[in-house]
């Protein structure tokens, strides 16, 4: 749980804790959120070899976002608060519950897919259990459920915040504008953030945003817009804390724009070569939060050779183990691609009408 | 119970289900304080207060959105569009997010949201206040679509749509909110969803209808008996899930069909009804399956002539069944 873990639990003139102390995170919390953010890493980076090796299909990738959504999402409380994440919310999805099975049985489109069963196309994410909603294929419908899921925790008083990600490119989608202004009038606890890398597949920033920042937006709605470096996972940790604070003492929305890159082409069916300079490319390598949070870190002594030792072992233990899982999993059963139209009249979800006979 | 309007039912119910289930929820635009443009909300507001009625802005596709979160997160919202002419915006949140959610979670996630909507014309309200978009959805798998005809089936259905798992869409006709009246059961009873009625029993043509159609049909039916023609209307009630069994048994019964809407007739519901006789009832059809429906222009004029001729009633239905029973 996010909120116990904050607790600073360093010793007097203990270096290593230092880091992070001023945010309430100890050094435990410091190596677990490094560890997701190489997880996440180490589990796309898998995806796209099984792609290219003819194993998957497609892959949609969540590369140079990793340490955003790890600072962010350890600011919410799992089990309590809500997230309606994105294609790209692997890094999320990890530091809210799910594990590396679950994303590698996603992208096997297996039986015990958690996020589908196997119905949706890889990336689409999402986990009852762990309060991740589903992802569709329309780009920031998810921001809509996010303020709903608000709206619900306000009126039955439940003190979960909800909060949603996207890209800037999605930002652009009407139904920003209707949910931020409803969340922003009933001053709900709703956090938007927009994980902005910059491209809108292959349309730059410049071409799809009027504004330098995305946060600009936000005045218009009477909310705070927060711009983060997104390659910089504590501040985007500290962004997300005063905005779930916010949230939880019932001020209201807010905006924060993470400014992340992405080091992948928009989808393993493009070639952003064809529209990014090698220069370029090479130059957003510069961004990336994962070598950036470990010299941070290794700085601070809280990563040591051997820890990290452990660590790499240990994800790609995990790596391995799920892949080879999700790997072995069966296909679902056409028989049962009707099910779940409508709820089952005898699921536990009552007294359905069943499906048109 | 006296008598009860459309209108009262629709009221009456949301009131006991705001009262039975604290989750329940109702949202739209101008749905507090003035208690919606028609007053189908009136008095929600005064009773269960601004965090339970909720005025929303203009967004309709933040107005079913924000119901599908509200819905995932533990409520049963109630969301009116103002007019279905207005429910375009939301089509992407209805159809995309709160059709799909369920299959496309593999049974993760439910919405049991309801959304209420008037439609239909003749009442002066031109393309964008008379439109019937039934079919728009009703092609959609995940969505149930309920539209009644009378005060007890309004109650019945209402009470059945709010308590369902799934999402809903409920047209109400608006032409009967106040010239509609018939008797309520004061008790808790519900309407199944996905169960026709046969409003009018006969043996020689089966007339389907639903809405405001179903009344014109009862109509028609009594013309035509002064003919000696004997038809039996189908009020169907629901259309997703479609109660396919009572169609089919009243088709091969009488042996021919006339499917009556309100929409303009290409690609409309009364289609797939017909492609279902076809189907299903060939060999007992003694007459072509045909239809009475709007003609093909993109909406219903204005000027109270050209609705006149827009609007399907009672006679054109009544020729049709004449038609249809001398072939």
């Amino acid at each position: 749980m996010a909120v116990t873990k904050r607790r600073a639990t360093r010793a007097k003139g203990d270096t290593a804790a230092a880091l992070g102390a001023d945010l309430g995170l100890s050094t435990a919390d410091l190596i677990e959120m490094y560890r997701l953010v190489a997880l996440a890493r180490a589990v796309d980076e898998r995806m796209w070899i099984l792609n290219r090796a003819g194993r998957i299909p497609f892959v949609i990738s969540g590369q140079g976002h990793e340490g955003a959504q790890v600072g962010i999402a350890w600011a919410l409380e799992k089990g309590k608060d809500w997230i309606a994440p994105f294609y790209r919310s692997i890094a999320t999805c990890l530091t809210f519950g799910m594990s590396a099975r679950d994303i590698l049985t996603a992208q096997y489109a297996t039986a015990n897919d958690p996020s589908s069963g196997g119905r949706q196309m890889p990336g689409h994410y999402g986990s009852h259990e762990h309060n991740l909603v589903s992802v569709s294929s329309p780009v920031a419908t998810q921001l809509l459920h996010a303020v709903g899921i608000a709206l619900a925790a306000k009126i039955r008083k439940t003190g979960q915040v909800a909060m949603t990600s996207m890209g800037e490119g999605s930002s652009n989608q009407g139904d920003v504008h209707e949910g931020l202004n409803f969340a922003a009038i009933h001053k709900l606890p709703f956090i938007l953030v927009v994980e902005n890398n910059g491209y809108a597949i292959s349309v730059p920033a410049a071409m799809q945003v009027s504004v330098a920042d995305v946060a600009d937006r936000a005045s218009g709605y009477g909310i705070p817009g927060v711009v983060v470096d997104g390659a910089d996972v504590l501040a985007c940790y500290r962004a997300a804390r005063d905005a779930v604070a916010r949230a939880r003492a019932g001020d209201g929305p807010t905006l924060i724009e993470a400014k992340v890159t992405r080091l992948t082409a928009h989808s393993s069916d493009d070639q952003q070569t064809k529209y990014r300079s090698a220069e370029e490319l090479a130059s957003e390598r510069g961004h990336d939060a994962l070598p950036r949070f470990r010299e941070q870190l290794r700085k601070a002594g809280v990563l040591t050779d051997e820890i990290e030792a452990n660590l790499n072992a240990a994800i790609k233990g995990t790596v391995d183990e799920a892949t080879e899982y999700a790997e072995a999993q069966p296909d679902p059963d056409p028989s049962g691609a009707t099910r779940y139209v409508y709820a089952d009249s005898a699921g536990p979800d009552g007294p359905g009408a069943g499906e048109d006979g | 119970m006296p008598p009860r309007t459309f209108i009262d039912a629709i009221r009456e119910t949301l009131a006991d289900e705001m009262r039975r289930d604290p989750t329940v929820i109702v949202l739209g635009e101008d749905v507090g304080k003035k208690g919606g443009v028609f007053l189908a909300t009136d008095g929600l507001w005064a009773e269960f207060g601004g965090e339970r009625v909720i005025d929303t802005p203009l967004s309709e596709s933040m107005i079913v959105g924000t119901s599908i979160g509200a819905a995932v997160n533990g409520l049963r919202p109630v969301c009116e569009i103002q007019f279905a002419d207005f429910i375009f915006p939301a089509f992407n949140q209805i159809v995309s997010e709160a059709a799909r959610m369920r299959y496309r979670s593999n049974n993760g996630y439910g919405v049991p949201m309801t959304i209420r909507a008037p439609y239909g014309g003749g009442v002066h309200g031109a393309l964008y206040h008379s439109q019937s978009v039934e079919a728009f959805f009703t092609h959609v798998p995940g969505l149930k679509v309920v539209v009644p005809s009378t005060p007890h089936d309004a109650r019945g259905l209402l009470r059945s749509s709010i308590r369902d798992p799934d999402p809903v869409l409920f047209f109400e006709h608006k032409k009967m909110y106040r010239s509609v009246r018939g008797d309520v059961p004061d008790t808790d009873y519900t309407v199944p969803l996905g169960k026709a009625a046969i409003t009018h029993p006969g043996t020689q043509v089966t007339v389907v209808a639903y809405g405001l159609m179903a009344h014109y049909a009862l109509e028609a039916a009594d013309r035509v008996a002064d003919d000696g023609i004997s038809a039996e209307v189908v009020d169907l009630r629901t259309l997703r899930p479609l109660d396919t069994e009572t169609v089919l048994d009243s088709v091969r019964k009488t042996g021919k069909c006339l499917i009556v809407y309100e929409d303009n007739r290409f690609g409309g519901y009364g289609a797939e009804v017909a492609a279902i006789i076809a189907e299903e009832a060939f060999d007992y059809l003694d007459g072509p399956v045909t239809r009475v429906a709007g003609p093909e222009v993109p909406g219903v004029p204005y000027n109270h002539v050209l609705e006149e001729w827009f609007m399907v009633n009672p006679e054109k239905i009544a020729d049709g069944i004449r038609t249809l029973a001398a072939y």
